[in-house]
């Protein structure tokens, strides 16, 4: 069952100012902090259930578009459990979109003011040897986390026996991407269906 | 002296509405992270960006905190039409895919437990692994004209991979560590570069 819930402006003030916090924290990702919004949203004060809140991450994940859209799905529906004590209807829409858009301020403006202003900061500075040295001593750590990253998703699959087609497939089109330039739309939908079918 | 990285892309986005319509058709073909789509669109379809640009503003935009590609598409609008252009770039890659993902809450939201739909996504997120991992390799070229030189870059790329994908260690930490060494190095081999074509 979904909650149902009166919220008062001190709520979504509370909402806003969590997402915020979380906000600088986020480095690597947002979903590094989903554990928090867990612990938040449906431990403590029981905004959504869980599995709203594990829809919200999935369906963001089966879209298109940056991950981060987890973050406006959960928003979208506190405000639809907000607009249940009022009955539904119209309330559902404008709650809903009211609720997208108080989580994904709170998410966002915090670490994108930081990132403009310290990037054009460094844009005006770029002739500079330790900006030019931070570029260049990263450039080789973050190719290697991409790397991990992909290794990390592979192996989390962890029985051989059964996930082999699931390595075969990363494989395949880490060679094909690598050495083609097929789009990688079909690639996808190659995946979904293999996927819906069992296969892999 | 112009730095090295300032090869100059050859092309630019003609205005605002280019630069939102770019990334809004980047972000709708980016299943499962939309990082591969944007290497490929702004580097080898539209050459807005050098590779080595690309490696560069992607660590700027993955050590800052935030959703990655986010903090990507914010920089790149803030740099050619400033506070104006990196709202843009945002909004081109949220809005249209926020829409879509709206669309599928409303439509799917009790799908997602459905075994074709677990099996679907399990297929794209192996898919989507791949495409990260093509992307890694395909920039590892970009480490030609590091300062540091390709065995350094190798032996830190090496590094960051271990300790993050095969000893899990928390992230923050592998970037302090190697994140260091490597801007010190090559802090150290940029000084030594400069006063050599000073003394030249």
């Amino acid at each position: 069952m979904n909650p149902v819930l009166t919220l008062t402006a001190a709520d979504w003030l509370g909402m806003f100012q969590h997402f915020a916090s979380l906000s600088l924290l986020a480095v690597g990702g947002a979903i590094t902090t989903a554990p928090d919004m867990h612990r938040y949203l449906v431990d403590e004060t029981r905004w959504l259930s869980d599995s709203q809140f594990t829809s919200s991450i999935a369906l963001a994940q089966a879209a298109p578009g940056p991950n981060i859209l987890f973050v406006a799905l959960m928003g979208w529906n506190v405000g639809l459990n907000a607009a249940a004590s009022l009955g539904g209807g119209w309330h559902s829409a404008a709650l809903g979109a009211w609720g997208v858009l108080v989580a994904m301020l709170g998410i966002m403006l915090p670490s994108s003011i930081l990132t403009y202003t310290a990037t054009r900061w460094a844009h005006q500075h770029r002739e500079r040897l330790a900006i030019r040295a931070f570029k260049s001593g990263m450039a080789p750590i973050v190719i290697a986390l991409l790397l991990a990253t992909a290794w990390l998703l592979t192996v989390s699959h962890n029985q051989p026996a059964r996930d082999w087609p699931i390595y075969a497939l990363t494989l395949l089109t880490t060679l094909i991407v690598w050495r083609t330039k097929v789009h990688m739309l079909w690639l996808i939908g190659i995946g979904a269906l293999l996927g819906a079918l069992g296969w892999v | 002296m112009p730095p090295m990285s300032e090869h100059e892309a050859p092309n630019r986005p003609r205005s605002k509405t280019d630069l939102f319509l770019s990334f809004t058709w980047l972000a709708l073909q980016g299943f499962g992270g939309v990082l591969a789509v944007v290497q490929r669109v702004l580097v080898e379809e539209k050459r807005w960006m050098t590779r080595e640009q690309f490696v560069e503003d992607w660590a700027v935009a993955q050590i800052m905190p935030g959703p990655n590609v986010v903090n990507l598409s914010l920089m790149i609008g803030g740099r050619y039409f400033g506070l104006a252009g990196a709202l843009a770039g945002v909004a081109g890659m949220l809005a249209a895919p926020l829409v879509v993902a709206l669309l599928l809450a409303i439509a799917f939201g009790g799908v997602s437990d459905a075994a074709w739909a677990q099996g679907a996504l399990r297929g794209m997120g192996a898919v989507s692994a791949g495409l990260i991992a093509a992307v890694g390799l395909k920039l590892i070229g970009a480490l030609k004209t590091n300062p540091m030189g390709m065995p350094v870059c190798i032996g830190l790329a090496v590094l960051s991979f271990v300790g993050v994908g095969v000893m899990r260690w928390p992230l923050a930490w592998v970037l302090l560590g190697t994140g260091l060494l490597g801007c010190g190095w090559a802090y150290v081999q940029l000084a030594r570069q400069v006063t050599a074509k000073e003394q030249a």
